[in-house]
């Protein structure tokens, strides 16, 4: 009786464990998912809806609009049809110079493939990567060797990395050199580093417009300035580069500050110790930047210039507002060009556009957190 | 995991599943029935009900015939143009009770919000003031109402009083589509002082206009002691461009009357751009540069108006808008020294068969005067206000209402004297009837040069009408502005601007429909 009686008592026992146990096993994933799936939709639905755009073109249609699929006919255009010359530039013929810096980046990038084979961990998927860097970088280099001088012209692409790199690289000396002077044990270090971090805080749009007015030399407010140097009839933005040095200025204005508040964190937050030895020996200045404080910045230091140069690369306020994108095409950026496209509800090239960008971004995010992971390795 | 935690995630996960059935079942239902019923009762509202609706037009409403009717108009930013729109919305509340919101938006942005909106079926927007170029891309789709039956039916509006050129551009298929509240023409102004003290005439070639620019670029033209300006043209890209160069284009390439059309050739839709016209036009509006500002190529036509109302320009090309600014007492150095022209000519036109430029004679050059063939542009056509299709009736009314209230003579003929709302005269009263002008403050001589200039364009028998077939906002706005920056900043020869305008033009024909590109075209021209 007493079995029976206690079996019975045991089968809602189970069942219950069963169902607990089950619920156990799928509380964290059920928990999860919702979260999951939104994030999924979010992120995975506009990049695949957007591919589907990149392939069709848009027209009016009654009651609405209507999506024709155009296979790769919008990516063709901006390679070898109609918008090529607007994308990729205009090529100039090829001349000594020409084949002398592009056969030293293929030898640099033809030794950088060799010692990777030559070497003894190497792997199909670690190669195939390396092979397609080097093949980016030597189309990149192509393009901008031919499209640079010589009667070539930049195409949004060559103009967008201009953008990011010479940015990037101004904004990371100064932001650098401000935080060096603000971590010295200086008079009213405190006020400046409020007043270095301003520009950050302006939006893109209204910095566009100041620097629209600095660069005015007829009615800005700098035209006394210019009046005295004799440069009246002299405008930024007549010149490609002269207008892209003006865009250049400003995003390098608004910009730097967030490198150097980052950078004003990682220089604080070195150990004193080791900089203290190395005074005691006797290591100057540059030798304890070299050695000690270099090496303590570098991981921030890179994680910082990935943010910004994936940042950098969508640059649009700064072009629209201060030139149209002009002279000519010559500030337009990748952004600015999907912009003009989407303007004129060319939205499949438009997406066809974005999604270069898109390539062109994660090409180098890819190098720059491999470089990153590389450095760590390096470091630990 | 103890026995509670346990419990807790097996109560958890029951109220997880609970909410999201609750959600899938529950939610689903409520929220589809309004979708399904509304839209179709909004864009199926058939265009005939309208007449019903506004049998008694706003400017008649004794009561409040819209109150608590909230109308949304898209426009561009301004201020001009928005400005009557904001200043008169409260009276036309007062009027009829309908809540007027004028929304802006940059003019670069307007085609493709509209589109956005219209398409995408949001229809944030009642009405919108735009372009009526585009009547034919949003009118085929079913995106605008045909407003025939409600201009039939209102007397107020006084439609037969609108100038003819204007009725037919906010027409499309013989139906109205939209109300003109401004009439847009090109022409060219000058300084009479500057030009009499050098012993110099208003141009009446392109070529004169370059001699008169040349010859007063660099001279002291408003007293400051500093050199000015001989012309001043914007070239900023996506502003103006694309219209400056259909001005100077249109008399090298329009000579046959206004139904030839100057820019393609009706025989097969290929665009009249790869020829020694189109190819002189260029040369024309980038030499002008050589006699502006150091910095035109980034100017808008703000700035260009700027200049010449700040006496800094002998000449300029605008639409009828300086004449107005001109007489402004606090912001112009030019009141009574402004002389408006109908846009300079040409003495040698194209041959259509040859792409070569040949002389003007009798033949071809019928409308010349003086062996100058004028093709005075009718360009952008005027801001004009369309109803959307696919909002409920009330609002359309009201939108309807409100655009032909502002379009009124009582309203209109008092605007389009005020140079900030950047309205131009396009009713045959506002030409008739002088005296609303001086009493905006235009001397009379001042009143009969402006007017004199806009009628002269209006009523030549060889004016140029902008372009209207499918598209016209790809083969203008995007890539004529793109190749002529790139022109004008010396990125492409004047051949390779040419020609590459004629392959973008073709690429953008050929995925049209060239045929149905074409018959859009000849209809636009009055061709059959």
């Amino acid at each position: 009786m007493d079995t029976t009686a206690t079996h019975e008592e045991q089968q809602p026992v189970r069942l219950h464990t069963i169902i607990s146990s089950a619920a156990d096993r799928l509380a964290g994933s059920v928990f999860i998912l919702p979260a999951v799936l939104a994030l999924l939709f979010l992120s995975l639905f506009p990049l695949i809806a957007s591919l589907y755009v990149s392939l069709a073109k848009f027209d009016i249609a009654p009651g609405g609009f209507k999506l024709t699929f155009v296979g790769l006919n919008n990516y063709k255009k901006l390679f070898t049809g109609s918008e090529g010359t607007h994308f990729l530039g205009k090529f100039a013929p090829s001349t000594f110079i020409t084949w002398l810096v592009f056969g030293a980046v293929v030898i640099g990038l033809g030794i950088f493939l060799a010692r990777y084979v030559l070497n003894n961990r190497i792997s199909i998927g670690g190669l195939i990567g390396r092979m397609l860097l080097a093949l980016g970088l030597g189309s990149l280099t192509w393009m901008l060797v031919h499209t640079l001088w010589n009667g070539g012209r930049l195409g949004t692409a060559s103009i967008t990395l201009v953008y990011v790199f010479v940015g990037i690289f101004f904004q990371y000396i100064l932001g650098l050199s401000l935080a060096m002077l603000t971590v010295q044990r200086l008079p009213g270090r405190r006020f400046f580093r409020v007043v270095f971090l301003l520009p950050m805080m302006i939006t893109p749009v209204g910095v566009a417009y100041m620097f629209r007015m600095l660069t005015d030399t007829s009615k800005g407010p700098f035209t006394p300035i210019w009046q005295a140097l004799g440069l009246i009839n002299f405008s930024w933005v007549n010149n490609a580069w002269g207008a892209r040095t003006a865009i250049l200025i400003g995003d390098i204005w608004q910009w730097t500050p967030f490198m150097f508040i980052v950078l004003v964190a990682a220089l604080e937050s070195q150990p004193v110790e080791p900089v203290e030895a190395a005074t005691v020996d006797g290591a100057n200045s540059w030798q304890i930047f070299r050695h000690i404080t270099w090496p303590a910045i570098l991981p921030v230091s890179m994680t910082l210039m990935l943010i910004r140069l994936i940042e950098a690369f969508k640059i649009v306020d700064l072009p629209n507002v201060m030139t149209n994108g002009g002279p000519g095409t010559a500030t337009q950026s990748l952004t600015y060009h999907a912009y003009i496209n989407w303007r004129a509800l060319n939205i499949g090239a438009s997406a066809a556009v974005a999604y270069m960008l898109l390539f062109l971004v994660t090409f180098f995010a890819m190098i720059f957190v491999n470089l990153i992971r590389q450095r760590t390795v390096e470091t630990l | 995991m103890n026995g509670n935690q346990k419990r807790i995630n097996l109560l958890s996960l029951i109220i997880i599943f609970g909410v999201l059935i609750t959600a899938c079942g529950g939610g689903a239902p409520a929220t589809q029935p309004p979708a399904a019923t509304e839209a179709p009762a909004a864009t199926q509202a058939p265009a005939t009900e309208a007449p019903a609706a506004t049998e008694a037009p706003a400017t008649e409403a004794t009561g409040k015939m819209f109150d608590g009717v909230t109308i949304n108009i898209l426009t561009f930013v301004g201020p001009q143009v928005a400005e009557p729109l904001q200043r008169r919305g409260p009276d036309f509340t007062a009027l009829t009770g309908a809540k007027v919101n004028i929304i802006t938006v940059p003019n670069s942005e307007l085609y493709q919000k509209i589109l956005t909106d219209a398409t995408a079926g949001t229809n944030a927007y009642d009405g919108y003031l735009f372009a009526p170029a585009w009547i034919v891309d949003f009118a085929p789709a079913g995106l605008i109402e045909d407003l025939t039956p409600y201009v039939e039916k209102d007397k107020d509006l006084q439609w037969d009083d609108v100038a003819p050129f204007f009725r037919d551009f906010n027409s499309y298929n013989g139906k109205v589509y939209s109300i003109p509240l401004d009439g847009d023409m090109h022409m060219v102004y000058y300084r009479i002082d500057s030009l009499k003290d050098a012993g110099l005439e208003p141009p009446k070639t392109w070529d004169d206009y370059l001699a008169v620019a040349k010859a007063l670029n660099g001279k002291d033209l408003n007293g400051d002691g500093e050199p000015d300006y001989g012309s001043c043209i914007s070239k900023a890209p996506a502003q103006q461009s694309y219209w400056w160069i259909w001005s100077i284009a249109a008399p090298y390439i329009q000579s046959q009357g206004s139904s030839q059309g100057p820019f393609f050739n009706t025989k097969d839709m290929t665009p009249l751009v790869n020829n020694d016209a189109f190819k002189r036009a260029l040369e024309v509006y980038k030499e002008t540069g050589l006699y502006g500002p150091p910095d035109e190529t980034n100017q808008g036509v703000g700035d260009s108006r700027g200049l010449f109302l700040a006496g800094r320009c002998a000449l300029t090309m605008d639409w009828g808008d300086i004449g107005t600014l001109a007489i402004d007492k606090e912001n112009s150095k030019v009141i009574d020294k402004t002389g408006a022209i109908e846009n300079p000519g040409s003495t040698e036109v194209l041959d259509w068969n040859t792409g070569k430029l040949v002389p003007c004679d009798a033949t071809t050059c019928p409308y010349a005067v003086d062996g100058v063939n004028h093709a005075p542009f009718a360009s952008f056509g005027g801001w004009a206000g369309a109803v959307n299709a696919a909002v409920d009736q009330k609002k359309k009314d009201a939108a309807y209402a409100f655009f032909s209230y502002m379009s009124q003579p009582a309203q209109s003929n008092q605007d389009v004297t005020v140079g900030k709302t950047g309205y131009n005269p396009f009713r045959i009263s506002q030409f008739t009837n002088k005296q609303a002008w001086l009493d905006a403050g235009f001397s009379q001589a001042a009143a009969d040069s402006y007017l004199g200039g806009i009628e002269a364009s209006l009523n030549s028998p060889n004016m140029a009408a902008d372009l209207r077939i499918p598209k016209n906002h790809e083969y203008i706005q995007v890539e004529l502005d793109r190749i002529l920056s790139e022109y004008i900043a010396g990125d492409l020869t004047t051949d390779e601007a040419a020609q590459q305008l004629y392959d973008s033009w073709e690429t953008i024909t050929n995925d049209a429909g060239r045929d149905a590109q074409l018959t859009f075209y000849k209809g636009t021209l009055g061709q059959k």
